[in-house]
């Protein structure tokens, strides 16, 4: 095999699993943690202070008429300030979902994770937020399924995304 | 030919401690506009690309460009990283313009180092992670390294480096966006908490927050942009080797290859008469003499002299770092470029207030990355 | 435009999980290959375009800093640009840029990628790309965005995991005639159907796997380039576009930051008709239905018809729109940045006729080479010509 007519050799040594496990050669091990702590801002401080209260808010955009979550202090299409806040219901519709079978560090799960866009009710058509879903079945889900937030208790919620526990399917009422 | 590209409007936020109230995002909006009103351009329909100047662990997000485009107004519009300083940022605006990609360009960079919990932790794992990394120290035992270097080689008095601090502590007195100005001595600077012997505590500024947008235009299109372009005549940026072990600990490499090349752009033979005004890197004290060296603004080793003896004072010869430079507003990350170009075309503009140097029309910018680079970048500007 | 600009080099390394070779030793070795092939010396470059993907994976702050000396960049105006995973087909375009606008002459331009110092798995360091605020804390991983995008693409348009997965099957069987490639194999639908899902509807057979590498070219002025060669390949349109940060705001199902993007480099390039006038593409696909979803945006499928395309072959080697005739991500290897530099790198030699079993059948003379990156946000497109 050949990269082109006038590259026949090309450079590079591959470390296998059995060279890691023999030990044949040396590493250096460590721990890189950088610390931060956020400033959350104007738009998501308020986003999650109403979070806490088991509500969600949105901002809107008088000019293109938008209503936009997760809220932000300025227009992205017009760019310009947005004008007010605006609370928007906790239903809304599944946008598009999948099943992890993995965490964050590509381990696999036991249980796998429900994820999916939920497009709100209330916010301008397709404005969602990533979520889980919870109390569903896996092979049960719908892309278009309404979903309703359940919420942590009030004397659980600490003003995070996790407030809300997860999306679970609602009948059509 | 020299370079010609105008830099149209300059707009910046923060030049605070700590901006609790804003996020990143936030504090680039509010700069961004400003620029965008200083300029009289709108983002969405006159700008053809945006470049942005960060890295990725300043801002604790992998992939930092992700969060950039919306308070740019840079929605569905080129916008990439450089991640480098903002005068390479400025630098690749003007290869766009340049080779026709665009005629106006955005250029941002910003500081929020007040959401970093552990930032000398973080430049150490800038350090070589197998050489070098395993000195845990502060990662200022680099600069302490220059500078007894610079100190021992140029036969400079260690009293010339606290005059640096003195003379940009006190110039930023004036600034509004000063942070850090003070009116000091040198025995209290020298009397400081040592940070990397020789280098102290006043010696070495202090990271603050701020956001910087920039508005550049072909000369064409910067006629029809308002009547306070300032030009960018010549440019250029370099990197001397990455390894702590191979440099020159005395001399700024980068400072002078980059200075070789925006000066050979702009046309500039003599460089330590041509300038009204400069504003170099003071990150650490020593610096502000290695640069200006490098710069060919002093004779080499005679920097130090020159500082005591008042030539680089605001009403000096060649005022240096008038505005207080680092040491006095304060370091800014990659956007300390920015911040120095913004203090030279405000000068060159006529609109630096209290900090006005009278009849400023050329002007000389440097800045470097910090430790443990070797890398700068030079800009030469004129109105 | 001041100057046409020629790609007259180009070299790469081994692409595998693990390498033994130093990132500054990956990027040695691609460089020195993309200068011998250009016949010069680094002494005849005046600058230097670099690319690697998140810091995060080698727990590095300014990993470009450390990177320079493998890329020949000391003593040389040097600029990292990154773009995520855009960034390998946007390296060249930094070259475009350097080259074009008339301040240099000669350009270098390399992109390196070592994902495999971070422990437990490079996964890991995409965890950092979210929202801190509003994502990290529901435990996302990469996999979520692409797994949620491929459903969407399949629900809008009707189409089935079969239909995509033909696409692994063509470009792991491409990637058997690659030299460096990780995955080459002979593998079929079904294979990949019953690969274990990871993210479903996204499978393991659906992705490509991470990796170490290298890869480069050199760029020069047509004057330097006639000089050196017969057989310059010309870049001659690049575009780059990002779309907003908040990617669950947007409609997943078609990529407008790729068409942006392709439309800005068919315009510099004079490009009207891109099925017409694309003779081959390195399509970006470090998913399957990744390579379906940026033809469409890239106006080489219409909307929902490039799994059909797929199906019919027209996309092999020897159809009549080759796409990944390399291999692609997903058969040589995806280390971010130096997978879309082996992309160029591929066109490169298509066009010059010299990929030997990997020669695509028609005359191509004018290739594309594509990548994507962050959120769901970014398009990186380069236009060569021979
Ligand atoms: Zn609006």
């Amino acid at each position: 095999m050949i990269l082109s007519q006038k590259i026949t050799s090309y450079p590079g040594h591959e470390i296998t699993p059995e060279d890691v496990k023999a030990g044949k050669y040396l590493d250096l091990v460590y721990k890189f943690e950088p610390k931060y702590s956020w400033a959350a801002g104007v738009a998501i401080s308020r986003f999650l202070a109403e979070l806490k209260e088991g509500r969600i808010i949105a901002r809107k955009c008088m000019n293109c008429e938008r209503i936009l979550v997760p809220p932000r202090m300025y227009c992205e299409q017009c760019f310009r300030p947005t004008d007010e806040w605006v609370e928007i219901k906790d239903t809304g519709t599944i946008n598009t979902y999948s099943i992890s079978h993995v965490g964050t560090d590509a381990r696999r799960l036991k249980t796998p994770i429900l994820v999916a866009v939920v497009d709100l009710d209330g916010a301008t058509p397709g404005m969602g937020i990533l979520h889980n879903l919870g109390e569903v079945e896996p092979s049960k889900i719908k892309v278009g399924m309404k979903v309703k937030a359940v919420w942590k208790s009030s004397s659980e919620r600490q003003g995070a995304i996790t407030d809300i526990r997860y999306f679970r399917p609602i009948g059509e009422e | 030919m020299p370079l010609r590209i105008g830099i149209v409007g300059v707009g910046y936020s923060g030049f605070d401690s700590m901006t609790p109230g804003l996020s990143t995002r936030e504090l680039m909006f509010e700069a961004a506009t400003r620029a965008y009103e200083d300029a009289g351009v709108d983002p969405r329909k006159d700008v053809q690309s945006f470049v942005c100047c960060t890295e990725d662990f300043w801002e604790g997000i992998s992939i930092t460009d992700e969060y950039m485009p919306d308070q740019l107004g840079a929605v569905l519009k080129p916008l990439c990283t450089i991640s480098s300083d903002g005068i390479v940022g400025l630098a690749t605006a003007c290869m766009h313009i340049m080779s026709g990609i665009a005629d106006v360009v955005v250029v941002e960079s910003h500081s929020k180092i007040s959401d970093v919990v552990n930032p000398d932790e973080i430049s150490s794992f800038a350090l070589d992670p197998i050489y070098d990394h395993h000195v845990s120290a502060d990662p200022r035992f680099v600069a302490g390294l220059e500078m007894a270097r610079y100190l021992k080689e140029t036969a400079t008095k260690r009293e010339y480096c606290a005059q640096v601090a003195v003379k940009n502590k006190k110039n930023a007195l004036l600034n509004p966006r000063g942070v850090h100005g003070a009116n000091l001595d040198k025995k209290a600077v020298l009397n400081s908490k040592v940070a990397s012997s020789p280098l102290t505590e006043l010696e070495s500024s202090k990271t603050i927050d701020g956001g910087i947008v920039f508005v550049l235009a072909s000369a064409q299109k910067a006629k029809k942009l308002g009547n306070h372009t300032v030009w960018i005549n010549g440019i250029g940026w370099s990197s001397d080797t990455p390894w702590l072990e191979d440099r020159d600990m005395a001399r700024a490499v980068y400072a002078e290859q980059s200075a070789a090349r925006a000066y050979k752009m702009a046309g500039v033979r003599n460089p330590a008469t041509y300038f009204d005004l400069a504003e170099v890197d003071d990150t650490y004290s020593y610096k502000e003499l290695q640069s200006l060296e490098a710069l060919k603004l002093a004779t080499k080793g005679k920097a130090g002299k020159m500082v005591e003896s008042g030539t680089f004072d605001r009403d000096g010869r060649l005022p240096v770092n008038a505005s207080g430079g680092s040491l006095g507003v304060g370091h800014l990350l990659e956007a300390t470029g920015l911040h120095r170009v913004l203090e030279a075309v405000l000068q060159l503009r006529g609109q630096a207030g209290r900090l006005q140097i009278q009849r400023a029309k050329k002007a000389v910018v440097q800045s470097w990355r910090g430790i443990p680079t070797a890398t700068g970048a030079v800009a030469v500007l004129g109105n | 435009m001041k100057n046409r600009v020629a790609i007259v080099g180009a070299g790469m390394t081994l692409f595998r999980r693990r390498m033994l070779e130093s990132p500054k030793e990956l990027s040695f070795e691609a460089t020195r290959m993309a200068l011998d092939s250009a016949g010069l010396e680094l002494k005849d470059i005046q600058s230097v375009v670099s690319g690697s993907a998140p810091d995060a994976f080698d727990g590095m702050h300014m990993k470009g800093e450390y990177l320079l000396d493998g890329m020949g960049g000391i003593g040389k105006p040097n600029q990292r640009v990154y773009v995520g995973g855009g960034t390998g087909v946007f390296t060249p375009i930094g070259g475009f840029w350097n080259v074009a606008s008339g301040m240099y002459d000669t350009c270098l331009c390399v992109a390196e990628e070592k994902m495999s110092p971070l422990h437990p798995h490079p996964q890991y360091a995409f965890w950092s790309i979210f929202d801190q605020i509003l994502e990290r804390p529901l435990g996302t991983t990469l996999l979520w965005i692409f797994s949620l995008e491929m459903r969407r693409y399949m629900h809008k348009y009707g189409i089935k995991e079969e239909e995509i997965a033909s696409v692994a099957v063509k470009n792991k069987g491409n990637a058997v005639d690659h030299p460096c490639a990780q995955l080459g194999a002979k593998i079929t639908v079904d294979d990949v159907m019953n690969s274990e899902p990871i993210c479903w509807p996204v499978k393991r057979l659906d992705v490509s796997p991470p990796s170490d590498g290298a890869a480069a070219v050199v760029l020069a002025t047509e004057k330097v380039a006639k000089k050196l060669t017969d057989q310059p390949v010309w870049l001659d349109g690049v575009g780059w576009t990002l779309d907003s940060t908040h990617w669950t705001n947007r409609d997943l199902a078609y990529p407008e930051y790729v068409e942006k993007a392709a439309w800005m480099a068919y315009k510099m390039a004079g490009i009207k008709k891109p099925r017409k006038e694309i003779d081959i593409a390195e399509v970006y696909d470090p998913f399957d239905y990744k390579e379906l979803h940026h033809m469409e945006g890239l106006q080489l499928a219409g909307k929902g018809e490039a799994a059909k395309m797929a199906v019919d072959g027209v996309t092999q080697r020897d159809g009549d729109l080759p796409v990944c005739p390399s291999g692609g991500l997903l058969g040589v290897g995806n280390p971010i940045a130096a997978a879309g530099m082996m992309k160029i790198c591929e066109v490169f030699w298509q066009l010059r006729g010299e990929a030997g079993k990997r020669q695509v059948k028609k005359d191509a003379r004018t290739g594309l080479a594509q990548a994507w990156g962050d959120l769901m946000q970014v398009g990186t497109v380069a236009v060569m010509r021979s």
